[in-house]
């Protein structure tokens, strides 16, 4: 009988378990890096550590909304609840990462700016990201009907995608002071040790994300099973 | 044809109910002019600072009145049962789509051809010009159309009027930040080739944000 699987108290989640730990791993890893493999900046002085896991952080932001962009897609085509949960998961756990982005943002700019806030094209990207992921939450928390939520959620996930490079060349034409790390430029002399540090930590915020997005997605199905079996429970008891 | 007639009608039904109740219009007009009226209290806008300050001045005023006549039209839609009558009525998804959005964009239309001379009197600048009308125009058309989209969604939730900013405004960032620049530089003398670049991301954003509302807009008013 489907209804008793669905119903099915979660197992032992090992993924769950290996993406926890893997990720604590690469975060102590990236930890290490940051203080003792990466060398201190000529500028900008150890306040440039923060970069590793400012720019870890704003990856896994923009992914996150990717991923809710993606579901959002395959909901509206395919449908299913899972893609659903996929795609709000995606952006609570977005959310988090992006706040981080902002903060870390704000507190390397303090120092090397001089104020916490410039209208810097990748920080303010981030802030209207951050005010889209806000306003996703505040539509799914005031629609009624769960079919309808993950309807609407979903149109509104990809709409917001879409403007998102757009939004990006418009401020980026707008205002420019970013130190271009990669390409070289002005700003910041980039080291492989750099380079190196920076991968391990996106790779350890990554895991993370995925550790999170996992958690995420295993409460909302334990919501569903609560409210089935309530339902059941509900009927049973109506039933006498 | 046949299309272009059930768009045609939708256009004309959002016409003939604004011409009898005017209510919609009428709000956009007194509230443009009321934070016409803030903002120049706010900013104590003369002379250059006018002059720099009107194209942002202009496009605040312009999308924020856009959120009430665009959360209005929908609103009458829902309270009227008017969009149920629409899908029962054998037209495209994408006619309806069209149809209110082009609604949208006329209403929009009528407070900025009053706000253009409002803010060339008041603000002493000469906004006044043909390739002023250009940016504006391809501005309100993205944000029409993003705003008829999202209007459909934000009449379904609980908080309404207040839910449509809320969604509309941040998704219209590269909206405003092209048309406002666009605008300032049109304003200084720039030709039009100056401002090729702003104008470029209005169309790319034009498009874009149309061919979406039409993939998704089925999908926001089934029942």
């Amino acid at each position: 009988m489907k209804r008793d699987k669905d119903n099915q108290r979660p197992t032992n989640d090992l993924i769950g378990l290996l993406l926890a730990g893997a990720s604590g791993v690469l975060i102590i890893t990236a930890l290490g890096m940051v203080f003792l493999y990466a060398p201190r900046e000529l500028t900008m002085g150890d306040v440039q550590r923060i970069f590793y896991f400012h720019v870890a952080s704003a990856w896994v932001g923009f992914f996150g909304f990717f991923v809710t962009f993606l579901a959002g897609v395959v909901y509206l085509t395919e449908g299913g609840r899972r893609w659903d949960i996929l795609g709000l998961s995606s952006v609570e756990v977005g959310l988090t990462f992006i706040i981080m982005t902002v903060v870390t943002g704000m507190l390397w700019a303090r120092p090397v700016w001089g104020t916490y806030w410039t209208w810097e094209p990748r920080l303010t990207i981030s802030a209207v990201q951050l005010l889209i992921y806000v306003a996703y939450a505040m539509l799914r928390g005031s629609i009624e009907g769960a079919e309808r939520e993950a309807r609407f959620a979903a149109v509104y996930g990809i709409v917001a995608f879409v403007t998102v490079p757009l939004s990006w060349f418009a401020i980026r034409w707008w205002r420019t002071i970013h130190p271009d790390i990669l390409t070289g430029g002005e700003g910041m002399a980039v080291t492989p040790r750099m380079i190196q540090t920076l991968i391990v930590s996106i790779l350890a915020f990554t895991a993370l994300y995925g550790t999170l997005l996992r958690q995420r997605i295993r409460l909302e199905c334990s919501r569903d099973r609560f409210t089935r079996l309530r339902l059941q429970l509900e009927r049973k008891l109506s039933a006498y | 044809m046949d299309y272009v007639r059930k768009v045609a009608a939708i256009i004309e039904k959002d016409i003939a109910a604004e011409l009898h109740t005017r209510e919609m219009i009428s709000a956009m007009l007194v509230f443009s002019a009321l934070a016409t009226l803030i903002f120049s209290f706010a900013l104590d806008l003369r002379g250059e600072l006018a002059e720099a300050a009107a194209p942002g001045v202009l496009w605040s005023t312009i999308a924020f009145a856009g959120t009430l006549g665009l959360s209005r039209s929908m609103a009458r839609e829902k309270e009227t049962g008017c969009i149920d009558g629409l899908l029962l009525a054998p037209v495209d998804r994408t006619a309806i789509f069209f149809g209110k959005a082009v609604g949208n964009l006329l209403f929009m239309s009528v407070v900025e051809v009053a706000l253009l001379p409002l803010f060339s009197v008041l603000f002493d600048v000469g906004l006044m010009r043909a390739r002023i009308l250009v940016v504006l125009v391809l501005g309100t058309v993205g944000y029409a159309a993003v705003g008829t989209l999202l209007a459909a969604i934000a009449v379904n939730t609980r908080a309404r009027e207040v839910m449509l900013p809320v969604l509309l405004l941040p998704l219209a960032v590269p909206v405003l930040i092209a048309a406002v620049r666009a605008t300032g530089a049109l304003l200084e003398g720039a030709a039009l080739s100056q401002a090729a670049g702003w104008i470029r991301i209005l169309v790319v954003y034009d498009l874009v944000i149309v061919a979406v509302s039409l993939l998704t807009f089925g999908y926001v008013v089934e029942e």
